[in-house]
């Protein structure tokens, strides 16, 4: 049997979407696909993160070997030039014909350029394809200011793209009174515009431009008021126009503006060809969005599969962040007084504005805006698209509960089976929550692999993931954080086993508490506790330490470790620091600053380092713990006693701060630091704990990190003077050590506390939990007993003897390390 | 037990060289070998002490412990915490890694390795 033969023409998402479809359901098809790009479908939703770093090939959506795979016969680079109707032919710009049964027209649209005189000139883009991004991206490289014309949703990513491309001015122009006239009104328009404007983008609304000035490239626009604006270049973003050229030409039937007109089967007016995407045109309407067009792709797929199913419209609520502002619209946005109600809330110090309108007998949301904060924007719109009877006090969706009983019937377990969660994918909630419960898929990833949700716009990916929660704590499961095969307890739950039964070696812990004979996983985790319990002298029980706790050094390439004592505040009498280079020439090490104020000698044979320590400690030094899951360093800036600007004494009090807590281990080491002003040279904020000079005493930040996802603390508490930073910073450190996961630094266990900073604030500050006494005694127990590890290492033989590389020729060192020359220096061969 | 005539038996070192569920190298002419004293389980094993993962004489000074339902015995390199199985000397986190492994036999507090 011959297959029939389907023509797809543009190969753009929605043409790539209908082929998806069409696979899906039935194999018996053969299908060609036209693209004119030279490029496989792309993801043009999310065009503009090509400027910052997405590669085409991240954006693209499929591969050669996809469509090889489904035998779909693939033609880019290559125009259909003419449908012959009659003989039921397509021929392209290259000489090719074919034949179909079905022909379906998925051209899309193009950048809608107005006739304004001299759009022409050298430096004016339109903002469409990757190649028109390839473009802007080159011209971009040389100019200052830059301009887009057109103030809708694709005008502003287009500025978006020009300020990421480093333009330093950057103007939007619109002719409407307001942004996003399709989306917003002029409430919510007029806050997202001082959103912008503070982000740095000049707005011109009303602005109407008579034409492009300048010789050959544009040098400015000279608008009807008779104001003139320079700019090096210029973005046209003023909308769409529907691609009917080819079905204009065949005589198919076309809108008056433009547009394939096509019926609730997407059938053309000839019923053997359909239109869908941005081409087709519905009840007088283009769907410029791609959720709807993947709607009509898997409606064309049904027609032609024998399946009944319709177009009847399309919800065109969105939701984006436009430049770092949110930006929804969903249901009836517009609708007003008289035909609803109205509830608005406003707060011009935030920025945030948000709309609802809501059925005059108060029981049905009907749409809204939200500007600032979107985080409500999927609940409402399930609120809207299933019909769900509002609460008794409807401000609630967009205020939150302001105290009293929290409203069960809000959640998203108490949306309807068939509630669209993925608009872009048509995956309602029973799919998902039947996912979780048969076939056990407990992340986001398995549920896109599964069911496809969230791999569209991802806009739905919050919902979904609050859909696996309830859905999992619904069915009575729930993940428990363990901590390895052999431990079947969390981290704090162990904790406090190892204190409650004062267990103090790790194999009575394994004995009491687990199975097996432990692991690298356990062992630390084990050693960590103890540690922060019983501050015992660690390396009594070296092989359960990690690698750099068991030899009290951090090894480095080609085995050998580092040596890194601890100078406090940063501050070093010259002294000092001739006995580091001393030590540093003598064992032949590399010495280099690190960032926490400190200096580190690389390159040290296991062997000399309790020689090396000798001499440290005897010139005064301790250990740096630089090896340990503990405290690092507390930073400081130079403070009040030489710095003019500073308000007080921040190395003294940095010292203070890391002469207490030296030595305390946690789940992960801790770093501190102390700005003597609020300049904060010490960059106090990128620390665990950081502390802030005032003119009244000191601020507190907590939870700051830097690393590979750098996170700023956050203030919890104000003007407090140094007594009171101490108690909440013993508070602080101990909650910390006793309740986070393995390895997980401060920031990461405040993202995942159950009420965040203000739960925090509630336990450390206001002692809600009333363990404030606990755990500062706590903590001055582990201060009290602290010990310099080296001393004890270098003062006993015994654990002296344990830092051989042979221990059959305790004397030699290992012959494979070598070192190669850089710099007047050494550095690891390997 | 015909077989252990054809092992060549060299001494390493004491038995208390080795700490107590932990590693240590020793020097055999040329090579370098780690013993691993398991004293939880009252089993010594010896491996090649060097890391085929990235070429770090490290091996000995790793952690070890077991996996899986019978406990099968492991050392963990410090580097990148590739486990090795103390017994087959095949890299339990990455299929393309393997290590040596030595017979062990321990007589009047010293430890002996069959080459």
């Amino acid at each position: 049997m011959i297959k029939p033969t389907i023509v797809v023409v543009g190969n753009g998402m929605v043409g790539y979407k209908f082929c998806e479809k069409l696979v899906n359901k039935s194999s018996d098809f053969r299908i060609i696909v036209f693209g004119e790009e030279p490029r496989h479908a792309y993801d043009r939703v999310h065009l503009s993160e090509y400027f910052n770093g997405k590669t085409a090939e991240d954006l693209s959506l499929s591969s050669r070997s996809w469509y090889e795979e489904h035998d779909i016969l693939l033609h880019l680079g290559d125009p259909v030039q003419e449908i012959n109707r009659s003989a039921k032919t397509v021929h392209s710009l290259m000489g090719v014909t074919y034949s179909y049964d079905f022909l379906v027209l998925a051209t899309g649209s193009s950048a809608f350029v107005p006739d304004i005189p001299g759009v022409e000139k050298e430096g004016v883009f339109v903002y469409r394809t990757i190649e028109d991004l390839e473009l802007i991206k080159a011209y971009a490289s040389n100019v200052k200011t830059g301009a887009v014309m057109g103030g809708g949703l694709l005008g502003l990513e287009a500025a978006k793209a020009l300020m990421d491309l480093g333009i330093e001015e950057t103007h939007v122009i619109e002719f409407a009174p307001r942004l996003m006239p399709r989306q917003i009104d002029s409430a919510g328009s007029t806050m997202l515009q001082s959103k912008l404007k503070e982000l740095g983008l000049s707005l011109h609304l009303n602005k109407s431009t008579s034409h492009v000035g300048g010789e050959n490239k544009i040098e400015a626009l000279h608008f009807n008021d008779e104001s003139v604006l320079s700019v090096d270049m210029l973005v046209i973003s003023a909308g769409i126009r529907p691609r009917d050229e080819l079905a204009r030409l065949s005589g198919l039937q076309i809108g008056t503006r433009g547009g394939i007109v096509v019926n609730e089967k997407m059938q053309t007016s000839d019923e053997a060809i359909f239109a869908i995407g941005e081409c087709a045109l519905y009840e007088g309407m283009i769907y410029g969005l791609v959720a709807p067009g993947y709607e009509m792709a898997d409606i064309v797929a049904a027609q032609i599969t024998g399946i009944s199913k319709l177009f009847y419209g399309y919800d065109m609520s969105t939701k984006l962040k436009l430049i770092g502002v949110d930006v929804a619209s969903f249901g009836d946005a517009f609708v007003t007084e008289p035909d609803c109600r109205t509830i608005v809330f406003e707060d011009t110090h935030k920025g945030i504005y948000k709309r609802i309108n809501i059925s005059i007998d108060g029981k049905y949301l009907l749409g809204g805006i939200l500007i600032g904060d979107a985080d409500a924007y999927n609940i409402l719109l399930q609120t809207v698209n299933n019909k769900l009877i509002l609460p008794p006090n409807p401000e609630d969706l967009i205020l939150g509960t302001r105290g009293g009983a929290e409203n069960e019937g809000a959640g998203v377990m108490s949306l309807p089976d068939d509630a669209l969660i993925c608009s872009c994918e048509a995956v309602n909630k029973a799919t998902i929550c039947s996912s979780v419960i048969d076939l056990g898929i407990t992340n986001i990833d398995g549920i896109k692999k599964c069911t496809k949700a969230g791999t569209g716009c991802g806009g739905c990916i919050p919902l979904v993931k609050d859909l696996i929660a309830g859905t999992m704590k619904a069915n009575g499961q729930y993940i428990k954080n363990v901590i390895c095969e052999h431990f079947d307890y969390s981290r704090q739950e162990l904790f406090d086993l190892v204190k409650i039964n004062k267990l103090k070696n790790y194999d009575l812990v394994l004995d009491h508490f687990g199975k097996g004979d432990g692991c690298e996983v356990c062992k630390p985790v084990v050693a960590s506790i103890m540690s922060s319990l019983w501050n015992d002298v660690i390396v009594k029980q070296d092989t359960i330490q990690d690698s750099n706790d068991r030899f009290l050094a951090n090894i480095q390439k080609g085995g050998t470790y580092s040596v890194v004592p601890r100078i406090p505040g940063g501050e070093i009498t010259p002294d000092k620091l001739i006995v580091l280079g001393q030590v540093a020439k003598r064992y032949n090490l590399y010495t280099k600053i690190t960032g926490g104020q400190r200096i580190d000698l690389f390159g040290a044979h296991v062997n000399d380092l309790p020689a090396i320590w000798e001499e440290l400690i005897d010139a005064g030094f301790e250990s740096g713990h630089a090896y340990g899951k503990a405290l690092r360093t507390v930073k400081s800036c130079v403070g009040s006693t030489w710095c003019r600007f500073g308000l007080h004494d921040s190395v003294s009090f940095a010292i203070e701060i890391e002469e207490r807590y030296k030595g305390v281990r946690a789940p992960h080491k801790i770093k501190g630091g102390v700005s003597g002003c609020v300049r904060e040279c010490a960059e106090a904020q990128a620390k665990d704990f950081g502390i802030i000079a005032t003119e009244k005493g000191w601020n507190l930040y907590v939870c700051g990190n830097g690393g590979s996802k750098p996170q700023h603390g956050q203030l919890l508490a104000t003007d407090i003077d140094k007594e009171t930073l101490v108690k909440y910073l013993d508070r602080f450190l101990m909650f910390y050590i006793k309740t986070a996961e393995p390895l997980s630094r401060t920031a990461t266990w405040l993202n995942k506390m159950d009420g965040g900073l203000s739960y925090l604030k509630n336990v450390v500050v206001n002692d809600s939990l009333g363990l404030a006494g606990q755990l500062e005694e706590e903590m001055q127990a582990l201060v009290n007993t602290y010990h310099c590890e080296w001393k004890e290492v270098v003062d006993n033989p015994d654990l002296r003897k344990r830092f051989t590389h042979f221990v059959n020729a305790p004397e030699e060192k290992d012959p494979t390390v070598k070192f190669d020359p850089m710099r007047d220096q050494v550095k690891a061969k390997w | 037990m015909e077989t252990t005539t054809a092992i060549e038996w060299i001494l390493a070192c004491h038995t208390n060289d080795v700490p107590e569920n932990g590693g240590a190298c020793v020097k055999l002419g040329e090579e370098q070998i780690a013993i691993y004293n398991f004293t939880r389980r009252g089993e010594w094993y010896a491996t090649q002490n060097l890391c085929p993962h990235k070429q770090q004489m490290v091996l000995s000074r790793g952690m070890i412990g077991s996996t899986g339902a019978h406990c099968e015995p492991k050392v963990a390199c410090p580097f990148h915490k590739n486990t090795f199985s103390l017994i087959s000397g095949q890299c339990l986190t990455n299929e393309e890694y393997s290590i040596k492994t030595y017979a062990v036999k321990i007589a009047d507090g010293k430890i002996f390795i069959g080459i």
